[in-house]
């Protein structure tokens, strides 16, 4: 166990420091990468909190549409089960099988509730456009 | 010398002579270690053409190949004075005239482009034998992504499979610029001054810019005008047809809308690629993370 602040806290404090004391000190393209650069740390903080949980949910899905993979339950595990169960889903989607019907409108489902979270980590204000 | 900002696959210098005129002159050089790859000699010469036939562009002057000289291929262009940032015009006040112009400035500037003479430019990418362009396209960003992504990315395996079943008619060839869209003017309070970034040009269906204009992104969050941010897609197709492009079908002007997206996907995911390659760009590696973007927008313009 390591000592506090824990990760979750440093990131923080390091983009405190390139918002409020680096960013007002730049110009240009450093500032657009400074921009950039606390806006990936925010990505990073976001997924600390919310990627397993999405990641669990995004494997039950998966193992519901496909039958599920075993894995020892551990965060790697997870990860490289959902990996493989979404590149037998590519697959599906590559040979027709969600052009239509049940299957197709389950994978719909997934996909938008997959994307969903992907984009509540990635940039939470990016919703749905509307209609135009 | 002094590095602009804008152009994550090139650079782009500004440069100032001193006794010369014009003083101020703008050089776009290739980063080593590109994923991208496309010739400065076909940028400079479409440049060229393109000033011709009487779109706004920069005044090309030089161009060079030997690696000897500057590191990469660059060329040497005029600097027009203006603003690209989107954000800009699509917000401030200054701009409210321009917002009002672009519209129809960039519907002419696009008919233009695609009134211009194809088979002269002999260097471009074109679709291959027995294709249409779509086709030839569709199978071509499916064959990078495939070549390409460290994922699989089932919603980009729907959209392909989506604009599988839907292809357009073949409709007539023509110079496509390959990038036009609001980030790749120079924009003034009155309007259009400059139409850049040509390095995706290609012979093609002149409707491909026509959806890439549409794309999402490219209305920095004013997303009720889809039109990069400006207006709707009716105002934009009439005042296309009005000078001179060809009439547009709303089918396959969404078809390429929804390519756009897929498109823009896939160009993340291999710039994102040149961060994991080795090229240390923050905004290279953020840009990994935008793919989901464009993934929302393709649920949502498939109707799933």
């Amino acid at each position: 166990m390591q000592d506090r602040p824990s990760a979750a806290e440093l990131l923080a404090a390091v983009r405190a420091f390139l918002e409020d004391d680096l960013l007002p000190q730049l110009e240009g393209r450093r500032r657009f990468h400074a921009l950039v650069a606390a806006n990936v740390l925010s990505i990073v903080e976001r997924e600390m909190a919310q990627g397993e949980s999405h990641l669990r949910a995004e494997h039950a899905r998966l193992a519901s549409l496909l039958g599920a993979a075993a894995h020892d339950g551990t965060l790697a595990a997870l990860r490289d089960a959902v990996r493989g169960a979404n590149e037998r889903l590519a697959e599906r989607i590559r040979a027709g099988d969600a052009d239509a019907g049940p299957f197709g409108e389950a994978v719909r489902a997934h996909l938008r509730a997959t994307t969903e979270e992907k984009l509540a980590v990635a940039n939470p204000r990016y919703g749905s456009a509307k209609p135009g | 010398m002094r590095r602009l900002a804008g152009g994550a696959s090139r650079e782009l210098w500004l440069v100032t002579l001193a006794g010369t005129d014009p003083s101020r002159l703008v050089l776009r050089r290739d980063p080593p270690g590109h994923v991208i790859e496309s010739s400065r000699q076909g940028e400079f010469q479409l440049l060229r053409a393109a000033a011709d036939a009487g779109v706004p562009v920069p005044r090309v002057h030089w161009c060079e190949d030997d690696p000897a000289i500057l590191g990469s291929s660059f060329f040497l262009m005029d600097f027009v004075e203006g603003e690209a940032l989107a954000r800009r015009l699509l917000r401030d006040e200054a701009y409210a005239g321009a917002r009002a112009a672009l519209p129809e400035q960039l519907a002419q500037a696009l008919a233009a482009i695609h009134r211009m003479d194809a088979g002269a430019d002999a260097g471009l990418a074109r679709p291959v034998e027995g294709a249409t362009p779509a086709e030839a396209e569709l199978e071509r960003f499916a064959q990078i992504l495939h070549g390409m992504a460290p994922d699989p990315h089932p919603v980009l395996e729907l959209a392909i499979r989506w604009l599988g079943r839907r292809l357009p008619p073949a409709g007539r060839v023509a110079l496509v610029h390959g990038d036009y869209r609001i980030g790749n003017v120079l924009f003034g309070p009155e309007g259009l001054r400059a139409v850049l970034d040509w390095e995706l040009a290609h012979l093609g269906d002149p409707m491909e810019d026509v959806g890439w204009l549409c794309v999402r992104s490219w209305r920095f969050g004013a997303d009720e005008r889809p039109v990069g941010g400006l207006c709707d897609r009716e105002r934009f197709w009439a005042a296309y047809a009005a000078a001179g492009g060809d009439a547009v079908d709303p089918a396959v002007a969404r078809w390429w809308e929804v390519f756009g997206n897929l498109k823009w996907a896939v160009i993340c995911i291999m710039q994102a690629q040149t961060f994991l390659n080795g090229v240390r760009n923050v905004e290279l590696a953020s840009l990994g993370r935008r793919t989901v973007e464009m993934e929302l927008e393709l649920l949502d313009l498939m109707g799933a």
